[in-house]
């Protein structure tokens, strides 16, 4: 193996659960303020998921007090405690930005019955 | 400088940090190292190491060079580079020097050749602004002017013109050793380091850490 692919596959976490755009998830935070670690949960729809290997990364947006927040974590980065998959969405898109301009009811998205892979 | 080495870059990619902050790292394989020949005052007017790097077919190689490898009981090298360095009395001839001599948290500065771009005009090779490229515009990327008339009646010395540029030696300071893999006698720095991939890179301790 290449030997920069080994230092790459030696951080990558090997326990992540299969989630897809559309998915809705919650990301377990470690928050370190000051010598204190915390875990905080952010919760909300997957909207994409970008590059590959180590450098791969998620965005994840949620409505917080009617203020639309999204968030990016690298999938590989130790301070992403755990992912949980809440619900698993139908949607027809890779990348799910249309959901920046939709509210309310219109930016629901259908469950998946059938998952991949079961 | 009482430390150094030979390396050749492999290429980039990041690594966490335990905050889980990204460090985007250069990895160097650097050494084995063989001293060759040891450079003295007395002798030679400075002092320098002289170490061989990467293996080579001796076929392939000229006796005189052979020989000389011979005497300090390695094979031949594909690369030979002298390390100045202000005291070599650490070091003897047929000593092998590993990445092991640098450990995380030291400050290198890495030499490499600049990968080449050949004949670039002046926005790309010296950072010129360049014109507007649309409204009626009819200045793009030219140099413009490139001095007076009557006086001087002539362009001044290192004036920034177009030419080559990138393919030449280049020394980056200051980059800090992330990581130490003595075992495969890599070396993780971080930031950029000069040249393509599978390129010769020098590394030296800091000239201008404080120790």
């Amino acid at each position: 193996m290449n030997k920069i692919d080994a230092i790459e596959m030696e951080q990558m976490k090997k326990n992540i659960p299969a989630f897809i755009p559309g998915d809705t998830i919650k990301v377990q935070v470690k928050i370190v303020e000051g010598d204190k670690m915390r875990i905080q949960a952010f919760q909300g729809v997957c909207l994409g998921r970008q590059g590959g290997g180590i450098r791969e990364s998620f965005t994840v947006r949620k409505i917080s007090n009617g203020v639309g927040v999204e968030r990016v974590f690298p999938l590989h980065s130790p301070s992403v405690e755990a992912i949980e998959v809440v619900t698993r969405g139908q949607v027809r898109r890779a990348k799910l930005y249309y959901l920046r301009k939709l509210r309310g009811k219109a930016s629901r998205i259908k469950e998946r019955k059938y998952v991949a892979g079961q | 400088m009482n430390k150094g080495l030979i390396g050749k870059k492999l290429g980039m990619t990041q690594i966490f940090a335990e905050d889980g902050r990204r460090i985007p790292v250069t990895v160097v394989e650097a050494g084995p190292c063989v001293v060759l020949q040891k450079k003295s005052v007395e002798k030679d007017g400075y002092t320098a190491l002289q170490v061989g790097f990467g293996p080579k077919d001796a076929a392939k190689t000229t006796s005189a060079l052979v020989g000389h490898c011979k005497a300090a009981g390695a094979g031949v090298f594909t690369f030979y580079r002298e390390l100045r360095m202000e005291n070599t009395d650490a070091y003897n001839v047929g000593d092998v020097i590993e990445a092991s001599v640098f450990e995380a948290g030291d400050v290198v500065d890495v030499t490499g050749t600049s990968i080449g771009k050949g004949f670039q005009g002046v926005v790309k090779r010296w950072g010129f602004k360049g014109g507007r490229a649309s409204h009626g515009s009819r200045f793009h990327r030219a140099p413009g002017s490139i001095g007076c008339s009557a006086t001087p009646s002539r362009v001044f010395k290192n004036k920034k013109m177009p030419g080559h540029l990138g393919n030449e030696k280049v020394t980056v300071q200051g980059l800090k050793v992330v990581r130490v893999d003595a075992a495969d006698n890599l070396i993780l720095l971080g930031g950029a380091v000069p040249g393509s991939a599978n390129g010769l890179v020098l590394l030296k301790d800091s000239v201008k850490s404080k120790k």
